[in-house]
């Protein structure tokens, strides 16, 4: 997604960041996901969109992002608790309902993605925190008779600084909400900060480590009826006819609909309905995909990798430079399919009445949500409430719409709250994947082993040609081509080609999206380079990032805290690997060990550089570059999605396995003090792992691992 | 058929499928939806809970089978989130998305009851059949060690 953060909207949300009480209430339904606190406080008033205050000086703090593990609702709370100088002790949280003032100005929408939260929302949510201080003091300094001058605050009051009196924000809000909202309110300055920068701890953690807190799949409203939907298993396509007579007779199954996805079976119970499903004899259309295999989609990228491609980048050129280049370095990439594979499967639950509808949702885009159920429901998106829940996992699989589209089409067929459940084969096999690619890298040195050319020819699909067709502009996807398009080694003459291919498969965002595959491509194929220009990996980094300090910053802090260079026990061996996403740098060093006889690579220590920038809670961003080196090793030891008769071949945990506790190498995170960015945190953790696996298994054999996931014949 | 068990120390008794896996009785029928669905297979322990004090897959547990057995939830370990275990993921910011964690915990409380002061090899043995797909792996093994030393002494 949106690499560049252009905040356009900005004045949009000055607006409404600020705006009226009255806006917020008209949506706000008190109480329905609370984490912290307990009880929701009775008579909370807001003061803006994302602050309300009981009259017992307990807050209400409303996140306006989806909260799928990254954080986001503790780095949001600590940015607006640091600004209002808040009791940590006293605030809960809410997720935000659907509504503009919630837009998040990268898109244009509500939605979390790309890693934009922190990002996007610090310096509007900093604003509205120190605007609804500043109104707060205002009111106070009034009752007293005193200059606001002569006032401060802390754990939820206005202090007095000359009487030492107190007043609660409790007993000022009401007041102070109506004083016209400051344009440019005094933000507290960064040596101030009590929060921001400071390692905190989750807010969420108690919820979630005694089973209460609420996801998607947890809901359970009055007389609410269960589904699961069989859907074609060739992608594209269509129900021909089925027979329900077997289905029916299963107890506890109430109905069985045909959907625009396939048919559900409505139960009222959830395995009721996947019992019923079982015995649903259906026939499918499977329409043109069902010729497709990992095969011919591989045949057919190979022969796109001949033809000639739209230029996504031209620096110089590679033609001339690399007809006069001494060495040649050539070498072909191609990565899978993969499935996001969230430990919570899809779901929602919905409820459709004619007057209105409520959507249960972990979901990440709630705009898209509230539109999809308007237009299913036959609403206006204002009457659609979207209620969004803990997600278990998001990754960039929630932000579609599919199993929101089943839900509302369930409740409303079926006149009553429906929840629809997938299992683990149906998420497994209908998802958005990861795309496959076929790179073709060519390099060229001169005779002093100076990289003087470099150019990339990225054979794929294109996620946004569905999700947002207007910016696919002259034949590029720029999700397609990041990560490649991106890189900053002072190469001369450098050539970024894409041949857009459908291959019948459904594509989507996965963690860190494109730079998943295209960080790893490229840092391979650098790792080519170097040795073919006779120099160590770290080495012909530092010399070709000269001029990028971050990144070169990031490079020479995990070399020096994973030892680079100094002798490793008999068997180990060391891989680098330095990836810039989401406006941050982030490298990775991984030492290994091979067991060519079993065909098993052991990943044991990796030892990880971070430069974000400014950033909030250092130990979010740990926990997120702990998280994204596992996403990403499970991808390159483990992760691959095939194709056969159009279908999906993969079903559940027993085929497409993940890491676990025993794989899981000792981790260090190194944060870069910087002042530059802020970057994103959520995604940049993932593209350096499995290069720097690569290329470590590289030094080991001397081959280059040219194609994900790792192989027992890479080994060798 | 009527089936009666203990559940979280209280006698209960549901009247269901006998095939009716446990973890849809919990979910669906009881309401207790800290147990979590992953996989309907046992492979990825998101469904952990204790049967007569022992780490078992709901998912694939018929409730026929638990006629006069005790069985504890997440739920059951506390109220408020004070069972060492639980105290101990808490320190160490074990959650991302959480989903996962009611199984992991229940899996770690089985492990702990057995060897109240794990090797690390204990924990890859007893720990592996539970996925996390945030990669939390590093700070359940903290906090499993660190909860070894908030265990009551016996």
């Amino acid at each position: 997604m949106a690499q560049a953060l252009s905040l356009d909207r900005r004045e949009f949300l000055k607006k409404s960041a600020a705006g009226s009480a009255g806006l917020v209430i008209g949506f706000y339904l008190p109480g329905k996901y609370e984490a912290l606190a307990g009880i929701p406080p009775k008579d909370a008033a807001a003061i803006n969109a994302w602050v309300q205050i009981a009259p017992d000086d307990s807050i209400t703090l409303l996140i306006d992002k989806s909260e799928m593990g990254q954080g986001i609702s503790t780095a949001l709370t600590m940015i607006l608790a640091e600004e209002l100088d808040l009791d940590w002790k006293k605030i809960r949280t809410e997720f935000a309902p659907a509504a503009p003032p919630y837009f998040n100005p990268v898109f244009g929408l509500q939605g979390t993605g790309g890693s934009t939260s922190v990002r996007a929302s610090w310096e509007p949510l900093a604003k509205a925190g120190a605007a609804a201080r500043e109104m707060l003091v205002a009111t106070a300094a009034k009752r007293w008779g005193v200059d606001p001058g002569a006032c401060r605050t802390e754990n939820s009051a206005v202090v007095n600084s000359a009487s030492g009196k107190r007043l609660g924000y409790g007993s000022l809000v009401e007041e102070a909400a109506k004083l016209p909202v400051p344009v440019n309110p005094k933000r507290k300055d960064a040596k101030d900060y009590k929060l921001i920068g400071k390692p905190t701890k989750r807010i969420d953690s108690a919820v979630k480590a005694n089973g209460k807190a609420p996801f998607g799949i947890d809901v359970r409203l009055p007389k609410m009826l269960h589904a699961v939907v069989a859907r074609c298993p060739v992608f594209g396509g269509k129900v021909k006819s089925f027979d329900a007579a077997k289905t029916k007779a299963v107890r506890g199954v109430k109905d069985v609909q045909q959907i625009s996805t396939g048919v559900a079976v409505v139960a009222d119970n959830t395995w009721s309905a996947m019992e019923g499903r079982r015995v649903l004899a259906i026939e499918w259309d499977e329409g043109p995909n069902s010729k497709n295999s990992s095969e011919t989609i591989r045949k057919l990228y190979l022969e796109r990798l001949e033809q000639t491609g739209a230029i996504a980048r031209k620096d110089g050129d590679a033609d001339a430079a690399l007809g006069n280049a001494v060495k040649k370095v050539e070498a072909v990439y191609e990565v899978p399919f993969l499935a996001h594979a969230t430990m919570e499967p899809m779901n929602c639950a919905a409820d459709v009445r004619a007057d209105g509808c409520d959507i249960y949702a972990p979901t990440q885009f709630q705009t898209f949500s509230q539109m999809t159920g308007a237009r299913i429901a036959g609403l206006k998106p204002e009457q659609v409430r979207i209620h969004t829940t803990y997600l278990g996992g998001g990754f960039g699989r929630r932000a579609e719409q599919d199993f929101i589209t089943e839900a509302v089409e369930l409740s409303k067929a079926m006149a009553a709250p429906v929840q629809v459940t997938w299992s683990r084969e149906d998420d497994m096999q209908h998802d958005f994947y990861r795309p496959a690619l076929a790179v073709k890298m060519t390099g060229g040195l001169d005779a002093s082993g100076n990289a003087v050319a470099w150019k990339s020819k990225i054979v794929g699909p294109s996620i946004m040609s569905r999700f947002f067709p207007g910016s696919v502009k002259n034949g590029i996807d720029e999700t397609a081509v990041e990560g490649i398009v991106t890189l900053k080694y002072g190469v001369p003459n450098f050539l970024v080609e894409y041949l857009l291919t459908e291959p019948g498969v459904p594509v989507g965002f996965w963690r860190s999206v494109g730079n998943s595959h295209n960080g790893y491509i490229s840092e391979c194929f650098f790792d080519e380079m170097s040795r073919a220009a006779g120099k160590d990996p770290v080495e012909f980094r530092r010399v070709l990032l000269a001029k990028e300090p971050r990144l070169l910053g990031v490079v020479n802090l995990a070399a020096e805290k994973a030892e680079w260079g100094k002798p490793l026990p008999a068997g180990r061996y060391r891989g680098i690997a330095v990836v810039e996403s989401f406006g941050s740098f982030v490298a990775e060093v991984a030492e290994i060990s091979l067991n060519p006889k079993a065909g098993t690579v052991r990943v044991h220590k990796v030892v990880a550089a971070v430069d974000c920038g400014r950033y909030v809670n250092p130990e979010t961003i740990r926990a997120q570059v702990e998280g994204g080196i596992v996403f990403g090793l499970s991808a390159a030891l483990k992760g691959e999605i095939t194709i056969a008769n159009g279908r999906v071949e993969q079903s559940n945990f027993n085929d497409y396995d993940l890491v676990r506790m025993d794989e899981t190498p000792h981790m260090e995170v190194h944060i870069v003090e910087s002042q530059d960015g802020p970057g994103g945190m959520g995604e940049p953790g993932t593209p350096p792992i499995a290069p720097a696996v690569c290329n470590a298994i590289f030094s080991a054999t001397g081959k280059p691992v040219r194609r994900l996931p790792i192989r027992a014949a890479d080994l060798a | 058929m009527a089936i009666t068990f203990s559940l979280n120390g209280k006698s209960t008794t549901v009247e269901v499928d006998p095939q009716m896996p446990l973890l849809w009785v919990l979910r669906d029928t009881l309401n207790l939806t800290g147990t979590k669905f992953g996989c309907g297979m046992a492979l990825c322990g998101a469904c952990t809970v204790h049967i007569n004090g022992e780490a078992a897959r709901s998912c694939i547990t018929p409730i026929s089978s638990l006629s006069g057995k005790k069985i504890t939830t997440i739920e059951g370990l506390s109220v408020d989130a004070s069972h060492p275990v639980q105290k101990a993921w808490i320190e160490e910011d074990v959650p991302q998305c959480g989903y996962c964690q009611s199984g992991q915990i229940m899996s770690a409380v089985a492990l702990l009851a057995k060897k109240p002061h794990p090797s690390d090899a204990d924990i890859d043995d007893a720990m592996s059949g539970n996925i996390c797909r945030c990669g939390t792996y590093q700070r359940i093994r903290k906090a499993i060690h660190r909860a070894a030393t908030l265990q009551p002494s016996k």
